[in-house]
């Protein structure tokens, strides 16, 4: 049936792999794509490089290297912040012992930049699933948002109006950041089973509504507002709290953990259950799905209930793990970040573990590098939303790149078909 | 003759379609719980006196209607339960259908209104009440014809909130650093092409999901203006962040027209550029060679490509050019209205402009009528928090897109849109 | 306006689609180009109408060379095409879809609607293509839909038409009626390309017939060379004329459907107070053409579409309001008419798809977990039962041929033993071989004792396969006939003639009513044609498309 294959050496095959435009080598190309231009963009909003251009011809390699520097060092330091600093290995061997070492935190100091990756990885990883789930479905869940403040509310809630023992209340406030955002995850999935409509619409609104309500819920004290003026929740109960996994300093705590046993469990779902053999029906074919006896529209709830808990759980972790209490503000980007995050893992929850890994530390190494260089965190959000970009669309990298086989598949035509009923 | 003649008489579509019960007594018991809303909550609840609605600009005393606020919550409340026992055994046609839900919605904010301004010393501005109504609504209906025109072509085009976004950004940053508003007002319509450009090169010569395209492209414009603010507009906004504003005009003649005049006829241009906007829109789609070529290529590409069409490249054009209508609208949130530029100005107003557009049954003039509509409600929220009601300003913003989520819900699946819609065209 | 086609090749990768095509169109004729499916006829008109560039090869009219890049070009040079699936934007007037593209304008680029409307009637008037400028066109029954694409043709004064698959979707009626309006054109200078597989139409319309068989024409032929010889040339080896099938020994009744009707939201019937049984061991073929409620019953009987009113049945059991997957499990298997759309999920594998309506009872699943072993097993055991031509079961079924992707849906339908097998265009656009195949499985699964249901447009594949008849029109079911039954009858049956005036075979019974006359368009003197004397043989007809 197939030709003979010629047997070639490793190094070729690699070479002819890296070549040839498949999934890893078009993602990478496309977040070196996305630092280019991110890069660009930061040295030319910054004024110092913008006057040394302005004299370019009279120093031409002081304004290029200028430019050059402040690009590169967003990326250090953005390194630096969230992977692994030489200096604290540094620090760490100057020590006078080991036990000073470990006393004083310098052995801890070396892992917090990871330590922080992995916190900020958390609700993204979390979210980031919310969004990847029911896009196997054929779902374009634009709420996470609106899911993560409905867990939020649940959890900041049980956090500190309910008293249980301690070991339970940790357990009993996750599974109720869980279900909030499951009711507002099944609130969409239900309305479009029963009308129709179509969940990019009403996720957005109910974005903005939950975003309100959590305003409102916080601006009376007999709602959720703690004593005083601001609108913000009271702390919760320390026995609340989620441990750390490696002791105070390091701030990674067990949400991490529980994150990652939901890329498990939803790895496990999509590929080794009946649900997920329907989720993936649904995603790819609904007419066919139909005809074969699956009920699209009781699918379509169950899906957007697990999403939702999902987010629900990033809330959990979220609340329990560093804020410890509720702003108005919380939610922060996750909404946006889930999807970027989904689509960069391209929809499966392997890629969303890296994809998240990758932009909890670029959140990590931000507000150090923000810090340090001056250059607004809010770069992030540019790189973020570029390297989706490119990765959605991998003719355009290989196009640039000159790239030859087209085995890397983009963002396939899955949602667009039914977008109006 | 013979059977078969009889048996053919019957003409077929004379058949009450089967609905289900909920379907039946959803109408009725939607009236109902307004009616006991009208009467229980509004009338019971609100305070003596009476509401006074003025129907002039503030200031003049003219033309003010007086109303027991209580008693008129009553009357609203009963006439709505007499509606919804009407509705519930007579069978109605589909025009009285709508006609009756119009007169519950119509009953329902009359009652709402005497219960707002009850007793309270300031009439209600009922002028007011329209004219924000008609310039809060101009980025959506503007965006909802940006997104008729698209969805004709077969393009769905979820971006319009990044079109909105990048024409508010553009236009204060280029008015406030040249002075000139027009220049920046052009600058705005280019950044809602650049847009639209980005949007069908990724989706027709890249093959993207449309709908996914577009949340992405709203997530960079969103991400790009908010460093953009950050690192150049916060540190300089005396420079680039502190536009003029266009000034209202007002048309002579109709704009002196009482209560249509200064709601209609006197405004900036944004306004009338609007009207230009559905005008041209609504007249190229149905009357025009442009229109009927727009109209295939959405619904049957295939065909149009067989008479000789060009559909990718029309495809292009038309979303490329119609995306200055977005920019416009997006500069009307910077150099129409507040001037400087904010981080996510656009607050969703994009995606209700979609959902203004399907509401709208996809046609220019459904699509702005549904726009008013959120408009409305926006503009009602805003005066009501502005009044001192009992109902917090969180929740009454919420108004809004609640009620998109309402008419989405109500609606979807009985439009039909363009049958090409979304689907990217492949030489069979 | 002679047209040649001289060395035409066209490739699609590896697969040769046009191989070297050599074809004269001499004028006001009729050149039939007849093959099975998949022989490159529709990819042959596709080169010639623009919307494909051809590898090697030219195109010549009246002897000198034309470039055809776009259909715009082809419109240029006189040449029309009438596609199988019609051109035509269903929301759009007649008169808008005919002058669409060529718009007639006035100042400013506004249409002027007045002169559209001009312009078809006069066309309408000079080749009694009877339709209606003003009426939009997805009201309009395909017959007349036809007539449309036929106008929009020749506003552009097509010299040459090209007609693919035009009977498709036609009663034997409405087709004499179309040979009518071929002749007229023919006289006045017309040349047409008949693109077909039907033997029959075709040695009753051409003037020539060319036989093209996998990208090669094969062979020349004069309308009087008969139906084996014809059959031979377009298959290539000698064909079974005759699916080989013992008489039936109709058992029980598994389906019983009593007063079925069904209507949509927007109250149009569909299927009209329907009644029929089908026993254990029989085939009942629905005979009629798409659009008379066929599609709807089988959804209907699939529990895919709410029922307005009426009873089913199977084996005893009501099943009028059970769901999709509980018909599926009570023994009911089921071929949908769209393969593609209903049938598969193309990027699902082979195996998934094997197992697509039974993946969740055992052996295929304990509870919630799926049993992929038992899943790699049965298609291991099904893919050489069912001849199903794939490199491994993993690959996505997309990727496979529609001939093998319909042997898929048999090996799922048929592997779990329905009691009740419906089929609906079982062989549709599958080439001979696949055919044979899926006929001798659906007579396979009849003999093991089920009950089997087909619907078919093709009334060869009706009389090869079915025990009974029933035709379906306007929802109703117009008559039970024997397979034995004379195609006229069968013909008035299908253009709603119900069993009183349809008559017995023999001496000719009283005309059809007028009213049936002016329904479908046709004028009933039309009766007699060579149909006549090449159709009396029951049971005989060839057996492949």
């Amino acid at each position: 049936m197939s030709e003979q294959v010629p047997h070639r050496p490793f190094w070729k095959k690699a070479l002819f792999a890296v070549m040839e435009g498949n999934v890893v080598t078009v993602t990478v190309l496309a977040i070196f794509t996305a630092m280019v231009i991110g890069g660009l963009l930061t040295a030319f909003t910054n004024t110092a490089v913008l006057n040394a251009w302005g004299v370019f011809f009279s120093s031409p390699w002081h304004a290029i290297n200028l430019a050059w520097d402040t690009a590169i060092g967003v990326y250090i330091e953005l390194f630096e912040g969230s992977i692994f600093s030489p200096h604290t290995i540094a620090q760490l061997f100057q020590q006078a012992s080991m036990s000073t070492a470990l006393h004083d935190g310098y052995l801890s100091s070396v892992f917090t930049p990871i330590s922080n990756t992995c916190l900020q990885a958390t609700p993204l990883l979390l979210t980031g699933l919310a969004v990847a789930l029911p896009y196997q479905a054929g779902l374009f869940n634009i709420g996470g948002e609106s899911q993560w403040i409905g867990g939020a509310i649940v959890a900041t809630y049980l956090g500190y109006g309910v008293s249980m023992p301690p070991g339970i209340h940790v357990i009993v406030c996750v599974l109720g950041g869980c279900v909030g955002g499951a009711v507002v995850g099944g609130a969409v999935g239900l309305l479009k089973a029963t009308t129709g409509a179509h969940e990019v619409i009403v996720t957005i609104m109910l974005n903005y509504i939950m975003a309100d309500f959590l305003a409102y819920l916080l601006s009376f004290h007999y709602l959720m507002q703690a004593p005083g003026v601001n609108p913000i929740s009271p702390n919760i109960d320390s026995d609340s709290y989620l441990p750390h996994l490696f002791g105070p300093s390091l701030y990674v705590n067990v949400g991490f953990l529980i994150s990652l046993a939901a890329a498990v469990f939803v790895w496990w779902l999509l590929t080794r259950t009946t649900t997920g053999f329907e989720f993936r029906a649904i995603g790819k074919n609904p007419s066919a799905a139909r005809v074969a006896g699956v009920n699209v529209e009781r699918n379509w709830v169950l899906v957007m209930v697990v999403a939702g808990g999902l987010a629900g759980l990033a809330a959990a972790a979220v609340i329990q793990g560093t804020d410890f209490q509720l702003t108005g503000t919380a939610y922060g980007t996750y909404g946006i970040d889930a999807i970027t995050v989904a689509l960069l893992g391209r929809g499966k929850p392997g890629g969303v573990v890296w994809a998240a890994l990758l932009f909890g530390a670029l959140y990590a190494g931000a507000p150090g590098m923000e810090s340090i260089t001056g250059t607004p965190g809010s770069i992030v959000d540019v790189l973020q939303a570029l390297i989706v970009m490119f990765v959605a669309a991998p003719p355009l990298i290989r196009a640039v790149y000159r790239l030859r086989t087209t085995r890397a598949a983009g963002v396939s035509q899955v949602l667009s078909k039914g977008w109006n009923a | 003759m013979t059977t078969t003649a009889t048996e053919r008489e019957l003409p077929v579509l004379l058949v009450e379609p089967p609905v289900s019960s909920f379907r039946r007594w959803l109408a009725p018991a939607a009236f109902l719980l307004f009616g006991l809303v009208d009467i229980l909550v509004l009338g019971g609840y609100s305070h003596h006196g009476d509401a006074m609605f003025a129907f002039s600009a503030a200031g003049t005393k003219a033309g003010t209607l007086t109303l027991p606020a209580r008693v008129t919550c009553y009357v609203c409340g009963g006439l709505t339960l007499a509606l919804a026992l009407v509705r519930a055994f007579v069978p109605m046609s589909v025009t009285l259908r709508r006609v009756a839900m119009g007169l519950v919605t119509f009953l329902f904010l009359v009652a709402l209104l005497c219960w707002t301004d009850a007793g309270q010393a300031i009439p209600f501005y009922f002028t007011d009440l329209l004219q924000t109504t008609m310039i809060t609504s101009i980025p959506i209906m503007l965006g909802a014809l940006t997104g008729v025109v698209c969805s004709r072509s077969g393009i769905v085009n979820i971006g319009i909130e990044g079109q909105l976004l990048l024409g508010a950004f553009l236009a204060a940053i280029v008015t406030s650093g040249t002075g000139n508003l027009w220049l920046g007002l052009a600058c705005g319509a280019i950044g809602g092409c650049l847009v639209g450009a980005l949007l069908a090169v990724f989706s027709i010569a890249y093959g993207v999901d449309q709908v996914v395209l577009g949340v992405v492209l709203n997530t960079l414009i969103l991400g790009l203006t908010d460093y953009m603010f950050d690192a150049v507009l916060s540190p300089h906004s005396t420079t680039l962040n502190s536009p003029n504003t266009f000034s209202a005009f007002k048309i002579p003649l109709l704009g002196d027209i009482p209560i249509i005049g200064p709601v209609f006829f006197n405004s900036n241009i944004f306004l009338y550029l609007t009207y230009i906007a559905l005008f041209v829109v609504q007249v190229g789609l149905f009357a025009t060679r442009w229109g009927l070529r727009t109209r295939a290529i959405g619904e049957h590409p295939t065909a149009a490509d067989t008479v000789g069409i060009k559909v990718l490249a029309m495809r292009y054009r038309n979303v490329i050019v119609v995306g200055l209508l977005a920019g416009i609208g997006g500069a009307y949130l910077t150099i129409g209205s507040v001037g400087a530029f904010g981080e996510d100005m656009s607050s969703g107003f994009g995606y209700i402009a979609l959902a203004a557009m399907i509401f709208g049954r996809y046609s220019p003039i459904g699509a702005i009528s549904a726009s008013l509509l959120f408009g409305f409600c926006f503009s009602l929220a805003q005066i009501m928090g502005s009044l001192n009601t009992p109902i917090q300003s969180n929740l009454l913003n919420m108004v809004p897109y609640v009620v998109t989520i309402v008419v989405l819900a109500g609606v979807v699946g009985k439009v039909r849109g363009p049958r090409a819609e979304g689907v990217p065209y492949v030489k069979a | 306006m002679e047209l040649e086609l001289k060395g035409i090749t066209k490739r699609f990768g590896s697969l040769v689609a046009n191989d070297g095509i050599d074809l004269v169109v001499a004028p006001g004729q009729v050149h039939a180009l007849l093959g099975e499916n998949g022989a490159g006829k529709s990819t042959l008109m596709n080169v010639l109408f623009g919307l494909l560039q051809p590898d090697n090869g030219e195109i010549l009219i009246d002897h000198k060379k034309v470039t055809i890049h776009s259909p715009n070009d082809a419109i240029a040079a006189g040449i029309g095409m009438v596609h199988q699936h019609f051109m035509l934007v269903p929301v759009f007037t007649v008169a808008e879809n005919v002058t669409l593209g060529h718009e007639e304008t006035r100042p400013g680029g506004l249409l002027d609607r007045r002169k559209a409307r001009a312009d078809v009637r006069e066309l309408s008037r000079r080749y009694g293509l009877e339709v209606d400028p003003d009426a939009l066109v997805e009201n309009l029954p395909v017959g007349i839909q036809q007539r449309v694409e036929i106008v929009k043709a020749l506003v552009r004064n097509a010299n040459v038409l090209i007609l693919d698959e035009p009977t498709a979707v036609l009663t034997p009626a409405e087709t004499q009626d179309l040979f009518r309006i071929i002749r007229e054109l023919k006289a006045g200078g017309t040349s047409i390309i008949f693109i077909s597989h039907k033997l029959k139409e075709v040695q009753a319309i051409a003037d020539t017939i060319s036989v093209l068989r996998r990208g090669k024409v094969v062979g020349q032929a004069a309308p009087t060379a008969t139906e084996d010889q014809l059959a031979a040339l377009m298959v290539g080896r000698d064909v079974q004329l005759v699916v080989s099938k013992d008489p039936a020994k109709p058992a029980d009744v598994v389906l019983a459907v009593d007063g079925l009707t069904v209507t949509d939201e927007t109250g149009r019937i569909w299927v009209n107070d329907l009644s029929f049984d089908v026993r254990g061991g029989e085939i009942l073929g629905f005979a009629g053409v798409q659009g008379n409620g066929q599609t709807e019953l089988c959804e209907a009987l699939m529990g895919l579409r709410p029922i307005a009113a009426g009873q089913i049945t199977l084996n005893s059991r009501d099943i009028t309001h059970a769901t999709p997957r509980r018909r599926l499990h009570s023994g009911i298997g089921y071929i949908p008419e769209d393969r593609q759309e209903d049938g598969l999920i193309g990027a699902f594998t082979v195996a998934e798809n094997m197992v697509l309506d039974v993946y969740d009872r055992k052996p295929y699943a304990s509870g919630i977990r799926l049993n992929l072993g038992a899943i790699e097993k049965n298609a291991a055991e099904r893919i050489p039962e069912f001849d199903v031509r794939t490199t491994s079961a993993d690959n996505p079924v997309g990727t496979l041929s529609g001939g093998n992707q319909q042997k898929v849906i048999l090996a799922r339908e048929l592997g779990h033993e329905p009691k009740l097998l419906i089929a609906s265009q079982p062989t549709r656009g599958l080439d001979v071989g696949s055919i044979e195949f899926v006929h001798k499985r659906i007579v396979a699964a009849r003999d093991g004792g089920a009950a089997v249901m087909i619907v078919s447009a093709e009334l060869d594949e009706i009389y090869a396969l079915a025990d009974r008849i029933a035709v379906m029109y306007e929802g109703r079911i117009t008559g039970f006939r024997p397979p034995t039954v004379p195609v006229e009858e069968l013909g008035k049956l299908m253009a709603g003639s119900t069993d009183a005036e349809a008559g017995a075979p023999g001496p000719p019974g009283p005309p059809p009513s007028q009213r049936a006359a002016a329904a479908s368009g046709l004028r009933s003197d039309e009766g007699a044609t060579r149909e006549d004397t090449a159709s009396k043989r029951p049971g005989g007809e060839e057996g492949e498309k």
